[in-house]
C-alpha cells in the first residue's frame, strides 16, 4: 500500500494503482476519453492530464501509476484550462452533429461538452472529410466522428486479436483506417461489434435496420414475428436507466407487442432446438468417429473468424444453425404451416445482442424453408431506439408473456447469452441422452465465471468427456491453435466470439469507461441470466414440451433428414482481404 | 584479428606516417591532399574531383603524393574544399577541372594556385586553413578528427589515439571510474535535453537487468542541422569507440545506433569501420583477452522527426511505428526490449575517448559553469560562413555570427538567431552578447538543442518564421495524442491567416494560450517544445504580430498578402526599369520623374525591387 495526497486529500491505495484509480477513492472525478482499462491504457488523448509536484509538465493520471508520497492537484485552474483545450481541439475537429447522431445522450464526447461548458469552439480550423463505411451489413465506420482514441483499435487488436483497425497517417492526417483502407466488409474483420462497444462516440455504429422493421410493421400484407435472445432482456433495461443486471423480458414483451408486433416469440425456444440438434450432433460425432473436437457454432462472429483465419478446422464447427436462424426456419415452416400462412408473408425479425447475427442472416445456406430464416435482425440498441421512438414509456410497462406456442423455454436456452451457458445446457442434455439416466445437479460450475478459457472435465457414467469453454476471439485462438497442432485433448468446445458471450455483444448498450472500470457489468448480466435458469421449471432443453411435439409431429429424428434441412448449415473458407482486381 | 600489441605498433607507425596531417613544420617528403567526401561536398562533386587527382597522379607518374577522402571541413559554404598538407593551403570552390591544375601547379611546381585560395570576410586572401577567420575562434575536440583523417581507415583512426581510449578504460578503470571520469568532466548530451552523461551511464549501471544496450540516436532531424552526419561520415570509428566504453561502464554487451536513412554516407562508413573493427578483433568476444565483449548494429531510421525521441526510436528499434512511449520509465531502467539501455546522443558519444584520454579536469576548464566543453553548430541562413563551427560552451551568438560566420551577407542587418530548431526559440540583437549554453538559452526563451543555429537577417518576417517551424512541426507531428496532433495544426493556421493579411483582434492571446497548454499536456518532447518557436517569436516581436493583425502590415516584406509596395520620390531617379519589368504594368512616371505604383493592379511578385538600382522601392 501506498500513501498519495490528491487535492490536499490522503487516500492509501495499492501499489500499481494509478492516479486515476487513487483519485476514484477519493470520489475525485477525473474526466477521460481514451482510457478503457484493461484494454487500452495509453495516455493519449490527454483529457485526464493532471499535475503532480514535482513532476515537469502535467501527467496523464489514467495511466501514471502512484508512488509513496506522491502530491497530486487534479482540479487547478491550469489544469482545467489544459483540459478544456484538449476538449475544444477535439470538438474542432468533430463532426458534431448530435441531433443526427446515434449516440447522442450516450457520447462521451457529448458528456465532457456538457460538463467543461462549452459554448463556443475557441481553436476551430480545417477538418477532413472522410468518408463513411456502410458496406458491411453490420457495421458503419464514420470516421468523421472519431476522435482518434485509439479505444477501438485496440479491442481488436489486444482483446479480439484481429487487427482489422489500426491507426493510419500520421499527425494531422491520422485516421483509423484497414488494410488499404478497404471496407470492414472485405477485410478480416469478424463483426464482432467489440470496437462499437469501446468507442466513446458515434464513429463506429451498427447497419441500422429499425427502418425496414417499421417498413414490414406498417405493410399491412406482412405477419411481422419477432424473436429476441436471451441476452436482450437483460441489457435492454439499461438503455432506460434501469440497474444494470435487470431482466425487463416482461415489459421487452409488452412494448414489442405495443410496436405492432404480431407475434411476439423467444429465441430461447430456438436455443432450446440448438442443443438437442447439437447435443444429437456430438453425441454421433463422438460414436462413430467424427471429427472431434466439436465446436460450437451459435456465434456467428466466431464462425466468421474460423472461416477467415482456419478454414482447415471448418470440420470441427458443429453444422447447427444459431439459435435465431433455426427458430426462423421452424417459424417460417411448421409454424406457417400449423397457422396456415403464407411463409413468404412472414417476416421474421429478430432482436439480438449482436451485429454479427445482421451478417449471419445475409449468409447462403440460411434458407430453410427457401426463404430466408430471418428477415431483419436488430440489436438491442436499436430496440430501445423503437421504443422510444414510438414513445413508449418502458419502466412503467405491465409484464407479458410470450406469445403461444412458442413461448415456452427453458432454464438451459436461457443461459446462452453467457460464455458457458451453451456448454452447460448441451451437457445436461448430452448426459441424459447418453447415460440414459436423469439428473438432478444440473449446475456446472465449471464451465461458469468469467475467464477467457475455462477447462473442465465431466464423468459421464464412467465416461469421461473433456470440454473446454473459451470467449473473445484471443482465446479462441488459442484453442485453434491447440486443435491445430493436435494438442487438444478435449471432445467440445463452445466458443463465443464477445468476452463473456452474448450478454457483451456488440449489440448490447454501450457503457462508459467508467463504468467498465468500476462495475463488472458482465457478471450483473450474466447473474440475471443463471437467475431466469434457477427459477425455471424447466432446465433441460429436451424437456422442452413444444419442442418435442414439433419433432414428433413435423421434424421426426433430431439430426434427422428434416432437421437437417430447416436446421443445419454449411460453411466456406474466405479470403481475408478482398482486393478489386 | 589483432592482438592489442598489434593495435599499439599500428599506431606508432602510422602517426608517424601521418605526422604531416597534423604538423605544418614536418618535413615529411610526401605530400597529402585531403579532400572533403562529406555529404556537402561529395554533392557538389568532390568526388570527381578526387578522381581527376588520383587519374592525374597516375598519368604523370607523380611520386610522394596521396590523395585522401576526409570527413566534413566545416566551412561548406567554399566546398568543396582540398587541403595540401603539410604546408595546410586551404583550397575552396574547387571543381574537378582543377585537379590538373593543383597537381602540375602545387605539387609538381610547389607554387600555390592563388585564384583557389579562400578570400576571408575582409575580403583578405587566405592560404592556410589556420589562418581563415571561420576557424579562428573554433575549438574542435568532438570534430578532432573530421577532415584529418580518413574515416574508412581504422589505421588512420588508430594513429590518432583511436582505440587507445578504450584500452585506458579496459585495463585500467573500472565502470565506476568512468561514471567519475564523465560525471566530473561536466559534460551533458547533446541530443537536447542536455541531460548530465555521467548521471546517465550511472542510472543505466545500476538498474538492474541480464541483458543492457547501448543506443546511438543518430536521428538528426532537426531540418538544417547535420553535426552527428559530419561526425559518422568524418570520424565514425570514435563513436564505436565511445559506445564500447559505455557497453564497458554499463555492463551491456550489444550496442544499437539508429541512423536516418537519408544519410546513406554516415551509414556507409559506419558499417565500414563496424566491419574493420570486428577484423581487428576490437568488436568482437572477449576484446584483447579483457573478458568484455561487445558488438554493433546499424537500425536505419524510418524517416519521422518524432523517431530521434529515445522511447520513439525504441519502439523503431524494436520494429513498431515510431510513437513515443509514456516516461517513466526511462530507457535506463526500461528500455530496448524493455532492457535497461542507454541512448546518447553521436555527437555526446564524440566527446568521450578525448575526455577519457586527457582527464576530466581538462575537459571541464573548457566552457561555462553549468556547460562543459564545446558545442558543434550548423551555422546557416543569412550568414557570410554556413557550416559546421565546434566552439567552447559559453562563447557569444555575436562571436559565432560575426566572427565565425563573417556577418551577415548583402549589407542587411543582423535580426535574429534560431536555436534548437523547430523545438526552439529566437535570440535578437538584445541577447547577441550572451555566453551560449544550456542555461543562458534556456533563460532567454530559446534552448541548446540540437545545435542548428539558423541566421535571420532584416528580410526575415518573425511571424513567417514560426509558421515555417510550426509547419515543420505538423508534418511531423505522430498524431498519438490530441493537443500535438490537433493544437499544432491550429497553431499553423492561425499563422497561416495572420501572414495572409487575415488575422484577428486576438489571434495573439489565442496563439499564447494554446501554445501554454500544448506544452503543457504533449506526450513527448515534440509536442511539448513546438510551441516554442511561437512563443519565442511573440516575446520577442509581438510588434510584428501586431502590425500584421492590426496594420496589416510585414515590415520585413516577406508576406506577400500584406506587401503594399511604394516608390520613395527621393531614391527613385525615374529610370524606368521597374516599369520595364512590372508584369502588371501598373508603374507609371515620366522618364527622370519619380514612378508611381497603382497598388490596386500590383500583383506583389516583387519584380521592381529587385530591378530598382537605387533601392527606391520598398514595402511600406
Ligand atoms: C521530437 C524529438 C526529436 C529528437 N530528435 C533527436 C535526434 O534527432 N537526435 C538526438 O540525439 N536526440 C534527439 N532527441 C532527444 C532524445 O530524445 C534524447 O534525449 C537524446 O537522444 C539523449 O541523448 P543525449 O543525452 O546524449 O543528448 C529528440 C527528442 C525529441 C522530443
Ligand atoms: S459522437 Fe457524440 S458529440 Fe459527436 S455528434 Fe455524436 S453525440 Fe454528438
Ligand atoms: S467488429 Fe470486431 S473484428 Fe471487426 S473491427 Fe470491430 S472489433 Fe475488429
Ligand atoms: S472509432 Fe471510436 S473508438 Fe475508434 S478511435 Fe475513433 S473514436 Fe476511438
Ligand atoms: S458472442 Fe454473441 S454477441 Fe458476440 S458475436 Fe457471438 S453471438 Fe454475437
Ligand atoms: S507530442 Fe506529438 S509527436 Fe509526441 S506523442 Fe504527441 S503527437 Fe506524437
Ligand atoms: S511588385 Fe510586381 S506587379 Fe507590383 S509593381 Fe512591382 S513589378 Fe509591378
Ligand atoms: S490520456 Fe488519460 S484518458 Fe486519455
Amino acid at each position: 500500500m501506498v500513501n498519495v495526497t490528491i487535492n490536499n486529500r490522503q487516500v492509501e491505495v495499492e501499489e500499481g494503482s494509478t492516479i486515476l484509480e487513487a483519485a476514484r477513492k477519493l470520489n475525485i472525478e477525473i474526466p477521460t476519453l481514451c482510457f478503457l482499462k484493461g484494454i487500452n491504457e495509453v495516455g493519449d488523448c490527454r483529457m485526464c492530464v493532471v499535475e503532480v509536484e514535482g513532476m515537469r509538465g502535467m501527467t496523464p493520471a489514467c495511466i501514471t501509476k502512484v508512488r509513496d508520497g506522491m502530491v497530486v492537484h487534479t482540479a487547478t485552474p491550469k489544469v482545467l484550462e489544459a483540459r478544456s483545450v484538449v476538449l475544444d481541439l477535439i470538438l474542432s475537429n468533430h463532426d458534431r452533429k448530435c441531433l443526427t447522431c446515434t449516440r447522442n445522450g450516450n457520447c462521451e464526447l457529448q458528456r465532457l461538452a456538457q460538463e467543461f461548458n462549452v459554448d463556443e469552439i475557441e481553436f476551430d480550423g480545417e477538418r477532413v472529410e472522410k468518408k463513411i463505411d456502410d458496406l458491411s451489413p453490420s457495421i458503419v465506420r464514420d470516421n468523421n466522428k472519431c476522435i482518434l482514441c485509439r479505444r477501438c483499435v485496440a479491442a481488436c487488436k489486444n482483446v479480439q486479436g484481429i487487427g482489422a483497425i489500426d491507426c493510419a497517417g500520421r499527425g494531422f492526417s491520422s485516421s483509423i483506417s484497414t488494410y488499404k483502407d478497404l471496407s470492414l466488409n472485405d477485410v478480416n474483420c469478424t463483426f464482432c461489434g467489440q470496437c462499437i462497444e469501446a468507442c466513446p462516440v458515434g464513429a463506429l455504429k451498427e447497419k441500422d435496420s429499425t427502418k425496414d422493421v417499421w417498413k414490414a410493421l406498417r405493410d399491412e400484407d406482412k405477419y411481422v414475428v419477432v424473436q429476441t435472445a436471451p441476452a436482450v432482456r437483460v441489457g435492454l433495461g439499461e438503455e432506460f436507466g434501469m440497474e444494470i443486471g435487470t431482466n425487463v423480458a416482461g415489459k421487452m414483451v409488452t412494448a414489442l407487442r405495443l410496436l405492432g408486433f404480431d407475434k411476439v416469440f423467444d429465441t430461447n425456444t430456438g436455443a432450446d432446438f440448438t442443443i438437442v440438434e447439437e447435443g444429437t450432433e456430438f453425441i454421433e460425432r463422438a460414436t462413430n468417429g467424427g471429427t472431434l473436437p466439436m465446436i460450437t457454432s451459435c456465434s456467428p462472429g466466431w464462425v466468421r473468424y474460423m472461416e477467415l483465419n482456419y478454414p482447415e478446422l471448418i470440420p470441427h464447427l458443429s453444422t447447427c444453425k444459431s439459435p435465431h436462424q433455426m427458430f426462423g426456419a421452424i417459424v417460417k415452416s411448421w409454424y406457417a404451416e400449423k397457422m396456415g400462412i403464407d411463409p413468404s408473408k412472414i417476416y421474421m425479425v429478430s432482436v439480438m445482442p449482436c451485429i454479427a447475427k445482421k451478417f449471419e442472416r445475409t449468409r447462403d445456406d440460411m434458407q430453410g424453408t427457401g426463404f430466408d430464416d430471418v428477415d431483419a435482425v436488430i440489436t438491442t440498441r436499436e430496440l430501445a431506439r423503437m421504443i422510444k421512438q414510438a414513445h413508449i414509456e418502458f419502466t412503467g410497462l405491465e409484464d407479458s408473456g410470450f406469445d403461444d406456442p412458442m413461448g415456452e423455454a427453458t432454464g438451459a436456452a436461457a443461459i446462452f447469452g453467457t460464455t458457458g451457458g451453451v456448454m452447460e445446457a448441451a451437457l445436461r442434455t448430452v448426459a441424459e441422452k447418453v447415460t440414459g439416466k436423469t439428473f438432478d445437479k444440473l449446475d456446472y460450475e465449471a464451465v461458469r465465471g468469467e475467464q477467457g478459457i475455462k477447462r473442465a472435465s465431466i464423468n459421464l457414467d464412467g465416461k469421461e468427456v473433456k470440454v473446454v469453454v473459451a470467449s473473445g476471439l484471443k482465446n479462441a485462438q488459442t484453442i485453434l491453435e491447440e486443435i491445430k497442432a493436435g494438442k487438444a485433448d478435449y471432445q467440445f468446445v463452445e466458443i463465443m466470439a464477445c468476452p463473456g458471450g452474448c450478454v457483451m455483444g456488440g449489440g448490447q448498450p454501450i457503457r462508459s469507461s467508467k463504468d467498465r472500470a468500476t462495475i463488472d457489468i458482465r457478471s450483473k448480466r450474466a447473474g440475471a441470466l443463471y437467475t431466469i435458469d434457477e427459477a425455471s421449471t424447466l432446465r433441460k432443453s429436451h424437456e422442452n414440451p413444444v419442442l418435442q411435439a414439433i419433432y414428433k409431429d413435423y421434424l421426426g429424428e433430431a439430426g434427422g433428414h428434416k432437421a437437417h434441412e430447416l436446421l443445419h448449415t454449411s460453411y466456406v473458407a474466405r479470403e481475408k482481404y478482398k482486393l478489386e482486381d | 584479428m589483432k592482438s592489442l600489441e598489434e593495435i599499439k605498433k599500428i599506431r606508432e607507425e602510422k602517426r608517424a606516417e601521418l605526422d604531416l596531417r597534423v604538423n605544418t613544420a614536418s618535413n615529411s617528403r610526401e605530400k597529402h591532399i585531403l579532400v572533403c567526401h562529406g555529404t556537402g561536398c561529395t554533392s557538389s562533386k568532390s568526388p570527381k574531383i578526387i578522381e581527376n587527382l588520383r587519374r592525374i597522379i597516375e598519368e604523370k607518374n607523380v611520386e610522394n603524393v596521396r590523395v585522401v577522402q576526409t570527413g566534413c571541413f566545416g566551412l561548406c559554404a567554399k566546398g568543396p574544399i582540398v587541403i595540401i598538407r603539410p604546408e595546410d593551403v586551404f583550397y575552396s570552390l574547387v571543381k574537378p577541372e582543377d585537379a590538373e591544375e593543383i597537381i602540375e601547379k602545387h605539387i609538381i611546381g610547389g607554387e600555390i594556385v592563388e585564384r583557389l585560395l579562400c578570400k576571408d570576410v575582409d575580403n583578405s586572401v587566405v592560404k592556410k586553413l589556420d589562418d581563415l577567420s571561420f576557424y579562428k575562434k573554433q575549438k574542435r575536440i568532438a570534430l578532432k578528427n573530421c577532415g584529418v583523417i580518413d574515416p574508412e581507415n581504422i589505421d588512420e583512426y588508430i594513429a590518432f589515439d583511436g582505440y587507445k581510449a578504450l584500452e585506458k578504460v579496459l585495463f585500467e578503470m573500472s565502470p565506476d571510474d568512468v561514471i567519475k571520469t564523465i560525471t566530473d568532466s561536466g559534460l551533458r548530451g547533446r541530443g537536447g535535453a542536455g541531460f548530465p552523461t555521467g548521471k546517465k551511464w550511472e542510472f543505466t549501471k545500476i538498474a538492474e537487468g541480464d541483458q543492457k544496450y547501448v543506443v546511438c540516436n543518430a536521428d538528426e532531424g532537426d531540418p538544417g542541422a547535420f553535426m552527428d552526419r559530419s561526425i559518422l561520415e568524418g570520424d565514425p570509428h570514435c563513436v564505436v569507440e565511445a559506445m564500447m566504453i559505455a557497453g564497458y561502464t554499463i555492463g551491456a554487451n550489444k550496442g544499437y545506433i539508429y541512423v536516418r536513412a537519408e544519410y546513406p554516407i554516415a551509414v556507409h562508413r559506419f558499417q565500414i569501420a563496424i566491419d574493420q573493427a570486428r577484423e581487428y578483433g576490437i568488436l568482437g568476444e572477449n576484446i584483447w583477452g579483457s573478458g568484455f565483449s561487445f558488438d554493433l548494429e546499424i537500425r536505419l531510421g524510418a524517416g519521422a522527426f518524432v523517431c530521434g525521441e529515445e522511447t520513439a526510436l525504441l519502439e523503431s528499434i524494436e520494429g513498431r511505428r515510431g510513437q513515443p512511449r509514456l516516461k517513466p520509465p526511462f530507457p535506463a531502467n526500461a528500455g530496448l526490449f524493455q532492457k535497461p539501455t542507454l541512448i546518447n546522443n553521436v555527437e555526446t558519444y564524440a566527446n568521450i575517448t578525448k575526455i577519457i584520454l586527457n582527464g576530466a579536469d581538462w575537459y571541464a576548464s573548457i566552457g561555462t559553469e553549468g556547460s562543459k566543453g564545446t558545442k558543434v553548430f550548423a551555422l546557416g541562413g543569412n550568414v557570410v560562413n554556413t557550416g559546421l563551427v565546434e566552439v567552447p560552451m559559453g562563447t557569444t551568438l555575436r562571436e559565432i555570427v560575426f566572427d565565425i560566420g563573417g556577418g551577415i551577407p548583402n549589407g542587411r542587418k543582423f535580426k535574429a538567431a534560431q536555436t534548437g530548431g523547430p523545438s526552439g526559440g529566437c535570440i535578437t540583437e538584445e541577447n547577441i552578447d550572451t555566453p551560449i549554453d544550456y542555461e543562458s538559452l534556456k533563460a532567454i526563451g530559446s534552448m541548446m538543442g540540437s545545435g542548428g543555429l539558423i541566421v535571420m537577417d532584416d528580410s526575415k518576417c518573425m511571424v513567417n518564421l514560426a509558421k515555417f517551424y510550426l509547419g515543420f512541426t505538423v508534418d511531423e507531428s505522430c498524431g498519438k495524442c490530441t493537443p500535438c496532433r490537433v493544437g499544432t495544426k491550429r497553431l499553423l493556421e492561425i499563422l497561416e491567416r495572420i501572414t495572409e493579411g487575415k488575422g484577428e483582434e486576438g489571434d495573439i492571446e489565442k496563439l499564447e494560450k494554446l501554445s501554454r497548454n500544448i506544452k503543457n499536456a504533449s506526450v513527448c518532447g515534440l509536442g511539448q517544445t513546438a510551441p516554442n518557436p511561437v512563443e519565442s517569436t511573440i516575446k520577442f516581436f509581438r510588434h510584428e504580430y501586431e502590425e500584421h493583425i492590426k496594420e496589416g502590415k510585414c515590415r520585413a516584406g516577406e508576406c506577400k498578402a500584406l506587401m503594399n509596395l511604394w516608390i520613395d520620390p527621393e531614391k527613385c531617379k525615374g529610370c524606368g526599369l521597374c516599369k520595364r519589368n512590372c508584369p502588371a504594368n501598373c508603374i507609371t512616371g515620366e522618364v527622370k520623374q519619380p514612378h508611381v505604383i497603382d497598388t490596386s493592379k500590383c500583383i506583389k511578385c516583387g519584380t521592381c525591387i529587385t530591378k530598382c538600382p537605387f533601392h527606391a522601392i520598398s514595402n511600406k
